[in-house]
């Protein structure tokens, strides 16, 4: 079984900043690291893996040459091959473009029988690339996935919802988007870490793709980022006052006024 | 010298920082606490590859080198002392010298499971009368029918209760002082072995540190290590590795100290403002880093010699002494910096100061790394 697990950089955003003026991230000094839905994705490849020593992973990410440390790390978490996805004319892609870009690079690769996604980057929030790609690539997909059950070529998914969950069977190949709940990712092992730098990174340019301009890239992206702003911090709240029966009663009048009970 | 790390350095420092910071350190007031060797903890580091870093792929060892090692264990003691000591003992004072002098059986039959970690090491040189006399050995080793039988015992031994293999030394010629030393790789199995009394201590209280026992204890001709007579010269050389080892222990102990420290005087307000407002502080923490970022220069100066096949002992000597010391100031400072809340156990600084303190004693004490220092300074 072949795997294909689509991995992004992102900046560490428990440390980032917003730029109030040029309302650009502040990147100096803040960490990349592998988006975290994506290492759930990633994890879950290496599950089958571990049941399955056939089975062989790749990673493929989109992003600047700096992006490789990523898939560096996931080859030190167990990957078998990564695929560097660069070049300038890439830059500035929004979901449309990028998830163009992305499966032409998987088609590229091809022969595949998952291909694993996170749900969505911790940088854009969009939750959008996953799905687009399963639509180029023709693939039937299945969202919100928190947990996966393998029989051959069958493979039955918990699909989470907001109060609950469905269960969904799909036939390979298909795309999967992964969500926090599926599992907890490993660490690279220190071996690993050795191994991984010992591997080539294969970079697709567009030499390699040749995707037509007019689906890659800043201009041709039908969507644009307007403005980036940091979200004011609310006011202080109401504070109740009162004996404890009465601030009790006030409280579930608020909430039930509110629609939270 | 170079401090640029690599980028599989890189990556082992970030990779092992966030284990620590996950794992390791959630756990180390509730191993401080019930004095519990972290078990499970080994298990997952086995898992990692963190138990065999500067050691070959060919015995299953990480393929890293000494730097790497070094980091480990800085970032682990960072979170916890005992954590960072498990690993030093092991890898320092019990792989490295069978990979250095054992015979290629030898390598091949201790080295896979020691650097996977399927097996935990650890080495008996001190004795109730041979602490930093270490030539005063009265253990002693007698060929008898092609078997060495060892008798006598061995104290303050790290990771004693749970290794399964150990590297000891035993006089086998009284006559020759330190040229009659001997050194054996022993199992714990072997007939006539066993464990005594666990230690008690101040700090490091997840530690195992125990007295080994001999009695009549048979150990097989081919498990003696190098040559006979060479013990002394083997131990000496084990200790200048594994000195990088503790120094880096200081180390984690002395960032993770001084990581609190900052963090308590940014959040603490007194006076209505945060205490780092105060100059007096400013200039306390200012002496602090100041020892820290020197203490790193000197441990990682000895890792990259050791890496270079240079030599080091001089250098481990004055990384250990140095990183000891600066883990004892920069630990009290860190202690000081949080007041009455220091003294307590809601903060993990008066752990820390407390596990500093062995860094200044075991493997060589900073009077020991003074003389050696100053050995090679007159020689």
């Amino acid at each position: 079984m072949n795997i294909i697990v689509c991995v992004k950089q992102v900046p560490d955003t428990a440390e980032v900043r917003i730029d109030p003026v040029k309302k650009t991230l502040i990147r100096d000094g803040v960490p990349s690291i592998i988006n975290p839905d994506d290492k759930n994705a990633l994890e879950a490849a290496l599950k089958i893996k571990d049941a399955d020593k056939d089975v062989k992973i790749t990673v493929v990410c989109m992003g600047p040459p700096p992006a490789e440390v990523a898939l560096r790390e996931a080859l030190a978490m167990g990957a078998d091959e990564a695929y560097l996805v660069s070049g300038r004319e890439y830059g500035g892609s929004d979901t449309w473009a990028t998830s163009n870009i992305i499966s032409e690079a998987i088609k590229y690769i091809g022969n595949y029988d998952i291909v694993f996604c996170g749900r969505q980057a911790i940088d854009g929030d969009t939750a959008q690339v996953g799905p687009q790609i399963a639509e180029r690539l023709d693939l039937p997909q299945i969202t919100y996935v928190q947990d996966i059950k393998m029989d051959g070529d069958k493979i039955t998914v918990q699909r989470a919802l907001e109060d609950g969950y469905q269960v969904i069977s799909v036939k390979t190949p298909c795309l999967l988007t992964c969500i926090k709940e599926l599992n907890e990712p490993r660490y690279a092992s220190i071996p690993g870490i050795y191994t991984a730098y010992q591997k080539e990174v294969k970079v697709l340019s567009q030499n390699e793709l040749n995707i037509p301009a007019d689906r890659i890239g800043l201009t041709s992206s039908p969507t644009n980022v307007h403005d980036t702003f940091t979200a004011e911090t609310k006011g202080a709240g109401v504070v109740l006052t009162g004996s404890e029966k009465e601030v009790s009663v006030a409280l579930v009048e608020n909430l039930k006024a509110k629609h939270v009970i | 010298m170079d401090f640029n790390l690599t980028k599989q350095q890189e990556m082992v420092r970030t990779t092992v920082r966030a284990f620590a910071t996950d794992i390791v350190a959630p756990k180390a007031a509730e191993v401080d606490a019930n004095d519990r060797f972290p078990v499970e903890t080994v298990e997952l580091m086995a898992k990692y590859g963190m138990l065999g870093i500067p050691f070959p792929t060919e015995y299953e060892g990480a393929g890293g080198d000494t730097l790497s090692y070094i980091i480990t264990v800085e970032e682990l003691s960072r979170a916890c002392a005992t954590t960072g000591v498990i690993v030093s003992a092991h890898t320092s004072l019990c792989i490295n010298p069978i990979y250095q002098f054992g015979t290629p059986e030898q390598k091949a039959k201790y080295l896979p499971d020691l650097c996977a970690g399927r097996k935990l090491g650890a080495f008996g040189l001190t004795e109730p009368n041979a602490g930093t006399d270490a030539a005063g050995q009265q253990t002693v080793a007698e060929l008898v029918d092609g078997k060495w039988i060892l008798n006598g015992s061995k104290v303050f031994i790290t990771n004693g209760g749970y290794a399964d293999v150990f590297v000891v030394f035993a006089m086998t010629d009284k006559s020759k002082g330190v040229k009659g030393i001997t050194a054996f790789i022993v199992e714990k199995e072997f007939k006539g072995f066993s464990i005594g009394k666990t230690e008690h201590k101040l700090g490091i209280r997840g530690s195992s540190t125990t007295e080994l026992i001999f009695e009549n204890c048979e150990v097989p001709a081919e498990n003696l290590l190098g040559t006979v007579g060479k013990g002394f010269s083997i131990a000496m050389q084990t200790l200048d590795g594994g000195r990088i080892g503790i120094a880096a222990q200081a180390l984690g102990i002395a960032q993770g100290a001084f990581d609190e420290a900052i963090k308590y005087s940014k959040e603490r307000k007194q006076f209505g403002k945060p205490i780092s407002k105060n100059q007096g502080l400013q200039w306390m923490m200012a002496d602090m880093k100041v020892r820290l970022e020197a203490a790193r220069h000197l441990v990682y100066h000895a890792a990259c010699l050791k890496d270079e096949k240079k030599p080091f002992g001089t250098e481990a000597a004055m990384a250990k002494l140095y990183a000891a010391e600066a883990a004892m100031y920069i630990t009290e400072k860190a202690v000081q910096i949080h007041g009455g809340y220091g003294y307590t156990r809601e903060y993990p600084v008066e752990r820390m100061m407390r596990d500093a303190k062995i860094t200044e004693i075991y493997e060589g004490t900073s009077e020991v790394q003074r003389m050696v220092i100053a050995g090679s300074i007159l020689k």
